[in-house]
């Protein structure tokens, strides 16, 4: 029961397309629309911006027009988008609560260790590098909509660049609800992008993919299957 | 602890190797008492199934003594004395409680792997392959059960291992097999293979109000096993099975096919050559000449059901026979939990001992002879129980 998409993201948008588009990204966001492909692209976090209506929390954004806002943030090269959907058997406030307690994301987020909240928005983040080393950001939730959205972004001159939203929107027929997460980081250059490259995995889809299920293994079983630890021969 | 581990095509080894440990709150652990060699298990043996390493511990069919149970585990106490269906299953998802066990969203730790091959990843099995979860199997003295608290069956006084342990696999998988076709007053039901599963779907598809059934196979005491449910059989290497079902079932074909024979279908003949050598260079994962068979001798609106387990690609599939004859066509690892009560029951009503299956009972250190011989049907091998502990 999921899905995933993700690219490299193309650097230039007609004009005339931008607004355009940006009403189909604020359906995805708030759950009309599917998926993100055919979507011109820009930067998510100008998006979750945008559509929050203007960036009110997060400091270092400017300027009233969405569009504006969104044409800002063209420009980012080389951005990684994942997206990845799973439908979980559990209500949508159930996992809106459990996920808004952002220090339970490294329960299910394997590459996290932890996560500590400052503020009603603000939260500092620590990821584990291979070598045992460990990469720290703060990040801001940018949009909250209780038991439907919460989105968040790095905050300025953050190490990593990255920004992401998860959506709750209930399922057909009583099977629970649609989980979607949408993330995009920018990688750095240099000695850092390596390390990054390990912690977002060769495959950012499957890793994202791999959460989710983890996810919601927690969710609906009350814990995450695993054989780590089991006898082997030989 | 002792237990059988694979370390590659046709070398099983029983190893020693630690205990296993509670690892969640759902686990528990039992001491084996019986488990048995299933013919999934021979596809493993014969390294067609992927994403098996060197060490990993076999085995899906067994029960035992609960001996150590997790916090979350409140239905079972120390000493429970239970049989183990092969899919672990949460219980709690979508699946789970729409009866359809062994596709469970939440038991396959390697989900990815699977989405990859299958588009979606059904329940994590026990003992077999990483695709599959990657869960240390039964063949062993000690396993670890996840999700105990809804897979394992209480034994009721009185009943022996050897009358229940096949609740575990393949008497539900004989039966699901009847079930999933649907059978009608009057219907003649065609059952390919006549080793375990064969067996279980013969006399299933009696209890679900077959007419008459039709075996095939080729080697004599399971022809005779089948005889001896009730079945008319054909000897395939005597006789086209295809020719001599139309025969029997005066032109129509039967109504119901059961292929429980899967991918590793022996067959003479061009086609079986075709395959044979496909299979071996790994362009095609599944040796589908019983299914293509099944299809092009089912009566026109006929229904295929579909145990025998395929893991990848099949080529030659007569679409064109399927689809003109207005076939349907059923399958799927066993939704074991569904079948435990109710044919616990029938079993404890005295309608069928499943123990007379079992022609080896042998000690588990016996295992890499014991899966030779049934593999090669020697000994007149049918059924192996393998004995973990000195009991
Ligand atoms: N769906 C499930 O959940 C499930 C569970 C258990 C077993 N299985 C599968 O069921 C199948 C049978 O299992 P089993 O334990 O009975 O195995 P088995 O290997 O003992 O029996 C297979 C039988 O098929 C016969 N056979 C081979 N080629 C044939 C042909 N062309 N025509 C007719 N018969 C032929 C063999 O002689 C043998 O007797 C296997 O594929 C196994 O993996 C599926
Ligand atoms: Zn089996
Ligand atoms: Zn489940």
């Amino acid at each position: 029961m999921e899905n995933s998409i993700s690219r490299q993201i193309p650097r230039e948008t007609p004009k005339d397309q931008k607004a355009g588009d940006l009403e189909r990204w604020a359906s995805i966001v708030g759950g009309g629309a599917m998926v993100l492909s055919g979507l011109q692209q820009r930067s998510l976090r100008g998006i979750l911006m945008a559509i929050a209506g203007g960036g009110l929390v997060y400091q270092g954004t400017q300027g009233n027009s969405t569009v504006k806002q969104v044409e800002d943030a063209i420009g980012l090269d080389h951005a990684i988008r994942v997206e990845k959907t799973v439908t979980i058997n559990r209500s949508a406030p159930e996992l809106y609560s459990f996920w808004r307690d952002l220090e339970n994301l490294p329960r299910f987020m394997q590459h996290l260790r932890s996560v500590t909240v400052l503020d009603d928005r603000r939260s500092h983040w620590v990821a584990n590098l291979p070598l045992n080393q460990t990469i720290e950001w703060d990040a801001v939730i940018i949009n909250d909509e209780p038991n439907h959205l919460i989105a968040w972004a790095s905050a300025p001159n953050a190490e990593i660049e990255n920004s992401g939203f998860v959506r709750f929107q209930p399922a057909t027929g009583n099977r629970g609800t649609e989980v979607k997460v949408v993330m995009e980081y920018q990688p750095p250059g240099g000695l850092l992008a390596a390390a990054i490259a390990k912690l977002f995995g060769e495959e950012p889809e499957q890793q994202i993919g791999d959460e989710l299920s983890r996810f919601k293994q927690l969710m609906e079983a009350g814990e995450i299957a695993t054989v780590a630890g089991q006898p082997q021969g030989a | 602890m002792r237990a059988v581990c694979w370390h590659g095509a046709e070398d099983v080894r029983v190893d020693t190797v630690p205990d296993p440990k509670i690892l969640n709150p759902r686990d528990a652990i039992l001491k084996v008492t019986s488990t048995a060699i299933c013919g999934s298990d021979l596809h493993l043996y014969d390294g067609y199934i992927p994403t098996m390493k060197s060490g990993d511990i076999m085995g899906h069919e067994f029960m035992g003594e609960v001996v150590e149970i997790g916090p979350e585990v409140r239905t079972l106490q120390k000493g429970d004395r239970v049989v183990v269906p092969f899919n672990i299953s949460c219980g709690n998802c979508f699946f789970c409680q729409r009866d359809l066990w062994s596709l469970c969203d939440n038991s396959n730790p390697n989900a990815w792997m699977a989405e990859k091959l299958y588009g979606h990843s059904p329940a994590g099995l026990f003992g077999y392959s990483h695709l599959l979860g990657g869960y240390a199997g039964g063949q062993a003295e000690y396993v670890r059960v996840p999700f105990a608290d809804v897979g394992p069956i209480k034994v009721p006084d009185g009943l022996s291992d050897e009358q229940v342990l096949f609740l575990s696999d393949i008497f539900p998988t004989g039966y699901m097999a009847a079930e999933n076709c649907d059978i009608q007053p009057g219907e003649i039901v065609a059952v390919w293979g006549c080793g375990p599963v064969g067996q279980f779907a013969i006399r299933s598809a009696f209890m679900l109000g077959a007419e008459r059934v039709i075996a095939i196979d080729r080697v004599p005491e399971r022809l005779s096993l089948a005889q001896a449910g009730g079945a008319e059989t054909i000897n395939y290497e005597e006789f086209d099975a295809g020719v001599a079902l139309k025969e029997m079932t005066g032109g129509r074909g039967p109504d119901c096919c059961i292929d429980a024979v899967g991918m590793e279908a022996h067959g003479t003949g061009p086609m079986a050559l075709y395959d044979t050598v496909k299979q071996a260079v790994q362009l095609e994962t599944g040796r589908a000449m019983v299914l293509r068979q099944a299809i092009v001798a089912c009566r026109k609106g006929g229904k295929v059901s579909v145990p025998g387990v395929y893991g990848g690609f099949i080529d030659k599939m007569p679409m064109g026979s399927f689809v003109n004859k207005g076939l349907t066509m059923r399958s799927g690892q066993t939704h074991v939990h569904r079948y435990l009560q109710p044919l616990l029951e029938r079993i404890q009503q005295g309608q069928i001992d499943p123990s007379f299956l079992i022609t080896h009972r042998l000690p588990l250190e016996e295992a890499p002879r014991a899966y030779k011989i049934f593999r090669d049907k020697e000994e007149n091998c049918i059924k192996v129980v393998l004995k973990p502990l000195a009991i």
